[in-house]
């Protein structure tokens, strides 16, 4: 489904990512983990198409698609969907009308009609229970004044409305009190299927006690050092990053 | 003194003509206070740029032009390049075309019991005792030239009143239309809104004008309400492209009215909208919303004025710009809190979106307080669409046109929302998503 290629990516002049390679099929999860700067989220945000990032080397196939030669919102209508770790207060957009926008973007891109607000409504009140958000937040502004834990249900809700082939978290967990991971987690896992492969980008292990991940990679400095089986994402737990220093490449000198 | 001699000769001029139309027709009192305006007028001149109020919009091609009342109101020049400024709407309605009461157009059956709705020259005619306590009693044209040449010139208007304590379920529509004549006409529309203690109405005044002519609006409304009155006026510009418009609104209120004011400017060439409103008595809240809409070369200024006259009042205000391409707007929003007016509490806030690099907005909040225990704020921000917000929108599968379009949508629902009539709020959703036309062109004729 996804096939990333010596992938190299600068920001500002500065090198993030050093040639990541990475290969991820249908029905999959991947955990990618990483100390802090070591680049997941620069993965993250190049995938979904974010223009502040450069891609200076490499390919990145989608279903058999050039996906780096895709506008973010072709990316998405294509079956990428990426849950922000960050996601944008909108206000004067409601949850809703954005929703409704978005899945029917999608639609039209595949020539299917776009729905009325009855048979939306019917989808939103079906995935809604997926997360437990309440129905109020539907109606407020997109993000506006949720409180850390709901905007990370809504964006989990919005991968439950639009139904991606491949989700990419990054860093879904950050900042959820155990509750709140134990229900996006859940959410995430009812999203789990056959022909769907989720990526999830986390610095920690804790919420993959919760969706047992098929691989997991580490990335440190730009690279994937070391992949492996869940016990991988164990070992971290237990050892922390530090573990790994024998195969973390030591800190390039950056040239002036 | 800025008014050209040619200049102060056509004005004299046209002012005898009139002098010779209206003679016989217009009490004496009416007569003395357009003397009294003209000689303002030639007094004041026509604004220059070294003046504070009128740095930043230059007047020279207003005052290059050459006007001429029009004689008739001319309804059979309404075509189809003038289309209605809001479609859909239930409401009494009175209609002027360029400048003339219209009464084939207009609709003023229903009025509840003491309620009317009137032309101006029609009352001077039949009843002008009725007019004389309101009719430029409010020092209107003392400083604002403008405004001293609309009241030396008007010719017709609205006169709306209201009985006390009478609720109007449908809004009450006054409607400016210009149309394109051989020579470029000038109207100035003169409304009075009485409205009495207790009562509660919406008013809705727009203007609306072909985008192929040159011609020029120059309008003074004056509105009193009365205590406890609660009134929403919603005043809707939709002028040609090419057309000039100069508004000046005065509002006095009493005590412990609710007033509303929303200023929706979506077209005109070149817009100066004066909005002053005095606060006269306690208890009082008063909302001036403002929302505008600046594309190619157009020009659109507006000078508000909150006066807190007196101890435990209320004020809102907000005015947002959407700016493209070349357009320029001008802000000045001026809080004056005088000394008695302790427990004053007012908020002023002024945004403006700048759609291209291009466009430019010149922003002048102004506080001046005289009283010692008041709330005060002001706030002015002016940015470009946030690059987060539109990723955001992308990566959910929403083109970067559509994002565009419903993250400035969002930037204006907040003035949107609060219109308190539906037509126009429906008439604005359709405007604001097709941004790249705000003003009409050629659709529907009426």
């Amino acid at each position: 489904m996804l096939e990333i290629k010596n992938l190299q990516v600068s920001v500002e002049g500065k090198k993030i990512l050093k040639g990541i390679d990475l290969k991820v099929n249908a029905g999959e999860v991947h955990a990618i983990m990483g100390p802090n700067g070591s680049g997941k989220s620069t993965l993250a945000q190049v995938l979904a198409g974010n223009e502040a990032f450069e891609v200076t080397e490499g390919e990145v196939w989608f279903e058999g698609k050039n996906l780096l030669e895709m506008e973010p919102d072709v990316r998405a209508c294509e079956g990428l969907f990426m849950a922000f770790q960050y996601p944008v207060e909108i206000p004067g957009v409601t949850n809703t009308y954005f929703l409704k926008a978005a899945l029917n973007s999608k639609r039209k891109y595949h020539g299917l009609p776009e729905l009325d607000a009855i048979d939306f409504l019917d989808i939103v009140r079906e995935k809604v229970k997926l997360v437990e958000l309440d129905d109020s937040l539907l109606k407020r502004s997109v993000n506006e004044g949720f409180s850390g834990g709901e905007k990370k249900r809504n964006e989990i809700f919005q991968m439950a409305v639009l139904d991606p082939k491949l989700a990419i978290l990054d860093e879904t967990d950050s900042g959820l009190d155990v509750d709140a991971l134990r229900i996006v987690a859940g959410g995430v896992n009812q999203l789990r299927n056959p022909n769907r492969a989720i990526v999830v980008i986390t610095h920690y292990q804790r919420i993959l006690n919760y969706l047992e991940p098929d691989f997991v990679h580490i990335l440190a400095q730009g690279k994937i050092v070391k992949s492996g089986g869940s016990d991988l994402a164990h070992e971290v737990e237990a050892k922390g990053y530090d573990w790994l220093k024998d195969v973390i490449p030591a800190e390039e000198t950056v040239e002036v | 003194m800025t008014i050209a001699l040619h200049i102060k000769d056509h004005y004299r001029s046209a002012f005898a003509e009139l002098e010779t139309t209206v003679a016989g027709q217009e009490p004496a009192w009416l007569h003395e206070i357009r003397k009294e305006a003209l000689a303002r007028f030639e007094a004041l001149g026509f604004p220059s740029h070294r003046e504070e109020a009128w740095r930043f919009t230059n007047t020279a091609p207003l005052r290059e032009k050459t006007f001429h009342l029009a004689e008739a109101d001319g309804r059979d020049t309404l075509g189809p390049a003038v289309r209605p400024p809001v479609t859909g709407l239930d409401a009494y309605q009175i209609v002027f075309v360029n400048g003339h009461f219209t009464p084939e157009l207009s609709i003023l059956n229903g009025l509840p019991q003491g309620a009317r709705v009137e032309s101006i020259a029609a009352v001077l005619r039949s009843d002008p005792g009725s007019l004389e306590p309101y009719l430029a009693r409010q020092g209107s044209y003392e400083d604002f030239v403008f405004a001293a040449l609309n009241t030396a010139f008007m010719r017709d208007g609205a006169f709306v009143r209201i009985p006390a304590g009478a609720v109007l379920e449908k809004p009450i529509h006054l409607l400016y239309y210009s149309t394109r004549l051989e020579t470029p006409v000038v109207s100035h529309p003169r409304n009075v809104i009485v409205a009495g203690s207790g009562s509660r109405a919406v008013i809705l005044e727009s203007y609306a004008g072909p985008d192929n002519a040159v011609y020029f609006t120059n309008g003074v409304t004056e509105v009193s309400a009365g205590e406890e009155s609660d009134i929403a006026h919603c005043k809707l510009q939709r002028e040609g492209h090419e057309a000039f418009h100069v508004s000046f609104s005065r509002l006095d209120l009493s005590r412990s009215s609710r007033y509303a004011h929303h200023s929706i400017t979506l077209g005109g060439g070149l817009v100066r909208n004066e909005l002053n409103a005095l606060m006269n008595g306690e208890g009082i809240h008063c909302t001036l919303n403002g929302l505008y809409l600046v594309d190619g070369k157009r020009h659109v200024d507006n000078h508000t004025l909150m006066v807190h006259a007196k101890p435990h009042c209320e004020s809102h205000e907000v005015y947002k710009g959407i700016l493209d391409e070349q357009g320029r707007a001008v802000f000045r929003g001026r809080i004056l809190v005088a000394k008695d007016a302790q427990k004053t509490d007012s908020k002023q806030t002024n945004q403006a979106l700048l759609l291209s690099g291009e466009a430019e907005i010149t922003a002048m909040p102004q506080l001046e307080i005289y009283a010692d225990d008041v709330k005060c704020t002001h706030g002015a921000t002016t940015g470009k669409l946030d690059d987060e917000a539109l990723f955001y929108l992308r990566a959910r599968g929403i083109n970067l046109e559509d994002a565009r379009e419903l993250l400035t949508y969002a930037f204006a629902s907040g003035i949107v929302e609060q219109i308190p009539v539906e037509a126009v709020r429906a008439e604005l959703d359709h405007v604001l998503h097709k941004r790249l036309s705000f003003s009409h062109s050629n659709e529907v004729s009426v």
